[in-house]
């Protein structure tokens, strides 16, 4: 038994190819299921190529940029500063004397942008009623099912440093 | 006019048939396994990548069986 190809008497351009139109829409079984397993080992490839990625993890390396003065914003006030391009707008937070957190102000939702409510002392979405703690930006309701990626916010002196992005899951 | 078939032929139909539709359930269960196993991975847990390639590695191997099972049932009834 030939694994791959069967001998046939025809030509091999005949075989795949007919030459009468109706017979066109003729897909054999064994025809079928190659399509099948062909797909299925398209899947195991893919799988192979996260398996490949998991290996080799991609860690971004983030510049460390001044992002505010330490007093600049009152206790419970805001800033929104871009980091770590100038596309993606974060949200810092004032909720201490001396703390400060910082989170990316894409909703894990849709990507809507959150901001403080300071009444109910939670980030909030607009767009599907979403919210977020302050304290670890964890998913408290609505859609949103991962938290806020964290800003690594340092203190140098009288500055607020971004020094980087704490993604959890 | 309808063709005649032999039974024996008929039975190879038959396990050709039932042959494909366990390919068709393996690729099902295998297409899931790589959407969640790509889920897992993109939200940082890399451990399920392992199993996940190891499982999947496994469905394909099951598949080709059956596939040539297919082709040799295939050859051995459009013999007789």
């Amino acid at each position: 038994m030939s694994l791959f190809k069967k001998p046939s008497r025809e030509p091999l351009w005949r075989d795949e190819f007919s030459v009468f139109s109706n017979d066109e829409k003729y897909v054999s079984r064994r025809q079928f299921s190659k399509f099948l397993v062909l797909t299925s080992l398209g899947m195991f490839v893919g799988n192979l190529w996260v398996l490949v990625r998991s290996w080799f993890p991609h860690k971004p390396s983030y510049a460390v940029t001044p992002i505010a003065r330490a007093g600049e914003i009152p206790i419970g006030g805001v800033k929104l500063f871009p980091y770590p391009s100038l596309q993606d707008q974060c949200i810092l937070l004032r909720t201490g004397d001396d703390t400060y957190v910082a989170y990316s102000q894409k909703c894990t939702h849709l990507s809507c942008a959150v901001f403080y409510s300071a009444a109910a002392a939670r980030l909030e979405c607009p767009c599907h009623n979403g919210a977020f703690s302050v304290r670890d930006g964890s998913p408290l309701q609505g859609p949103p099912r991962r938290p806020l990626p964290r800003i690594v916010v340092e203190r140098k002196g009288d500055v607020l440093l971004a020094a980087g992005i704490r993604l959890e899951s | 006019m309808e063709q005649q078939t032999s039974p024996s032929s008929k039975k190879g139909v038959t396990a050709i048939d039932g042959a494909m539709a366990l390919i068709v359930i393996l690729l099902i269960v295998q297409i899931w396994l790589v959407s969640a196993t790509l889920e897992t991975y993109l939200a940082g847990h890399y451990e399920t990548a392992l199993p996940g390639a190891i499982v999947s590695g496994a469905i394909f191997l099951a598949c080709f069986g059956l596939y040539l099972f297919i082709e040799r049932l295939d050859e051995e009834f459009r013999d007789h």
